[in-house]
């Protein structure tokens, strides 16, 4: 059980670069961050997902939580001791990987044994440790068995048990870890993960491009993007709020609208048409837009309006505050439908109920409500409630 | 649904069957027939039954040859894998050193056999060979044409120097196909080298070292032109190995018919080798399969 801290930590896979003269600035010459230098702070017991697309860091930085990979910039810290320079099997952590690796010479309970038989813990309480950690794990009918030829669910189970076997571990990584299972046993193991958790309360750390493994599995869930954490939040947060365009649309099916806009008299201006916004946000997002301008010379600062299609309102025809959109394509979803609409030359997405009638070459009116819209200035939300 | 059944099928065979007639079942059928007829001239045989088989079994002198032949080989698996895996081990796994490392270790596979039986009788040489005099000059007695267990251990080091490398390649290519993730749960786990060598990589090695344990083997249990450069299989009968024996029973002595008898033989036993080997190594790993 443990609060771990990543102060400054970043990880480049490329070698330093060499300080050739006048190298600064100069293309090639700033260091490719996998993960770029960044402060986070796990806390005991919680339950963190790291969700983002493949490539951008994830994995990278479980290793170096973990000690398989020494960052080349920052400190690692687990329960105040800085333990940067320490190698994995001091560092009291357990990693789930992708693919389950499972000593298949030995027997599940073997296994289940090996990183205790390697720390020298005695044989009494080996035989403990298996037996409760088994039991978790629905593994005991199978303790006797030889590890090979098992199902996939099986060796994850069991490479997980490796993990929970270690009474002293701080934290549990787990690295996808439910990739390569079939769908009607993930629900299962992900149940089975969360009642470990609940019941033992390591730190969790889960790292998935699969949102809703994320969501459901997580109290707060860490959204990175090419090397960098772009929020972090409780799943509610990441879907009402989202702090980046990338977040707007990667969480969510289908994700955030994001129309391209202009500001005017207190309102946005999309393709033509009228969508007031909150005083407050309007405020603000005129100040950043005036402060990227003087800032950057490269010119406008992109802006974008951004509601959740679940979260546009349709309306009667000519309704106050609303917007015309027409009817492109229809979604058929079950209890649901998506509606995507053409809005001046822009798309958006609408969720609408089962019953209300909707076909393509409809006009839609809509109203994006001011609570749940939000202006995004170069791809960051504008803060509503304070500072930037 | 029930199999089709189409005698043309076998028209598809036979082009296999052709072949492996002609280079297998057609000289292997006229050694058989040597083995149960006395030649007596190029017009002249009779007919002996299983004479000839009953002669070369009770010989005592084969004998001798199978009894080293099977110490040879066994003596060469015991220090070839363990060395081989060793030296695999040990290998850089990237970069430029691990090219330049593997090409070195492959330079001795790339010399014909009978060079590399000259090599060792020059290198053995008490007079001027580099080996010969280092080991005199350290004040063991050491001449490998006079002295039965030096020729033998100048053979099997010899064969150790020459084939070792295939096996290090071998075990080498077996250990680049372990994933990097194996390794790292290892870590995890705190795992020792030595445990991640007895639990992690020397598992995954079986299928290679199968193949390596079948070449080494049946390569060594056939062994000819190196003996027979480096000491003609001398002294006495020190280093007389079974195909030595074999090519002086029917080049040397013109005995065509118990030189046949023999050849069945000998291809019986090699068959029987590397059939138990092969067998042990691929049910353990069924048992763990299992």
């Amino acid at each position: 059980m443990a609060r771990i801290e990543l102060r400054g930590v970043g990880h480049s896979y490329a070698p330093p670069p060499a300080r050739a003269g006048g190298g600064r600035g100069g293309p090639g010459g700033e260091t490719k961050w996998a993960v770029h230098p960044l402060e986070l702070v796990w806390r005991d017991g919680g339950a963190y997902a790291l969700l983002g697309p493949s490539g951008c860091g994830k994995t990278t930085l479980l290793n170096v939580i973990s000690g398989l990979l020494r960052p080349s910039a920052g400190r690692v810290l687990i329960d105040g001791t800085d333990v940067t320079a320490a190698p994995p099997e001091v560092r009291n952590i357990a990693q789930v990987f992708q693919f389950p690796v499972i000593y298949d010479t030995m027997t599940v309970a073997e296994n289940l044994a090996f990183p205790l038989r390697n720390r020298g813990v005695p044989r009494a309480e080996i035989q403990a440790r298996i037996a409760d950690v088994a039991s978790i794990l629905e593994l005991t009918p199978d303790l006797r068995r030889r590890a090979s030829g098992l199902s996939a669910d099986m060796r994850q189970r069991i490479s997980l048990g490796r993990g929970l076997v270690r009474k002293d571990v701080a934290a549990i990584l787990l690295d996808e870890p439910l990739t390569v299972i079939d769908p009607h046993v993930k629900w299962q193991l992900r149940r089975k993960l969360k009642e470990v958790h609940e019941s033992l309360k390591p730190t969790l750390v889960y790292v998935t491009h699969d949102q809703v493994e994320a969501l459901t599995l997580a109290d707060q869930v860490v959204v990175m993007n090419e090397g960098r954490v772009v929020q972090v939040g409780t799943p509610q947060e990441l879907f009402e709020r989202p702090a980046h365009t990338f977040v707007g649309y990667f969480i969510g099916s289908p994700g955030m609208n994001l129309l391209a806009c202009t500001l005017e008299g207190g309102a946005a201006i999309v393709d033509g048409q009228r969508v007031p916004i909150a005083e407050a946000i309007y405020a603000r997002a005129e100040r950043a837009v005036r402060d990227a301008e003087d800032g950057a010379q490269a010119g406008r600062a992109e802006l974008r309006i951004g509601v959740r299609p679940e979260l546009v309102r349709r309306v009667a025809e000519g309704g106050e505050a609303s917007v015309r959109a027409e009817v492109v394509q229809v979604e058929e979803l079950g209890r649901y439908r998506i509606a995507t609409a053409r809005l001046g030359a822009q798309i958006i997405k609408v969720r609408l109920s089962e019953e209300e009638p909707v076909a393509a070459g409809d006009a839609l009116w809509l109203e994006l409500p001011p609570r749940w819209t939000t202006i995004y200035v170069a791809g960051r939300a504008v803060a509503a409630d304070g500072g930037e | 649904m029930e199999k089709p059944f189409n005698n043309r099928a076998w028209l598809l065979v036979v082009p296999v069957l052709v072949v492996v007639a002609f280079s297998a079942v057609i000289p292997l059928m006229t050694v058989v027939n040597y083995s149960v007829q006395d030649i007596l001239g190029p017009d002249q045989h009779v007919f002996v039954g299983t004479e000839w088989f009953r002669k070369v079994l009770r010989d005592p002198e084969l004998h001798g040859a199978l009894k080293r032949q099977i110490v040879y080989s066994l003596a060469v698996l015991a220090i070839e894998l363990p060395l081989g895996v060793g030296i695999a081990l040990a290998l850089p796994m990237r970069g430029r050193a691990a090219s330049a490392s593997l090409v070195v270790l492959a330079l001795p596979l790339l010399v014909p056999w009978n060079v590399v039986g000259t090599i060792w009788q020059i290198f053995g040489r008490g007079d001027i060979g580099l080996l010969g005099v280092a080991v005199n000059r350290m004040g063991v007695h050491y001449n490998y044409t006079a002295d039965a267990a030096d020729a033998w251990l100048t053979v099997l080091a010899m064969d150790v120097w020459h084939w070792t490398p295939l096996v290090a390649l071998l075990a080498y290519a077996g250990l680049r196909a372990i994933p990097e993730a194996f390794y790292q749960a290892a870590r995890i786990d705190g795992a020792s080298s030595w445990a991640t060598f007895r639990f992690i990589q020397l598992p995954r090695l079986r299928g290679v070292l199968t193949i390596a344990v079948l070449l080494r083997f049946m390569d060594s249990f056939m062994i000819y032109t190196e003996p027979f450069v480096l000491t003609g299989g001398g002294p006495g009968n020190a280093t007389t190995f079974l195909s030595q024996y074999l090519t002086r029973l029917a080049v040397g002595q013109f005995d065509l018919g118990p030189a046949a008898a023999f050849s069945l033989v000998y291809f019986l036993v090699v068959l029987l080798f590397s059939y138990v080997f092969y067998t042990a190594m691929t049910s353990a790993a069924g048992r763990e399969a299992r």
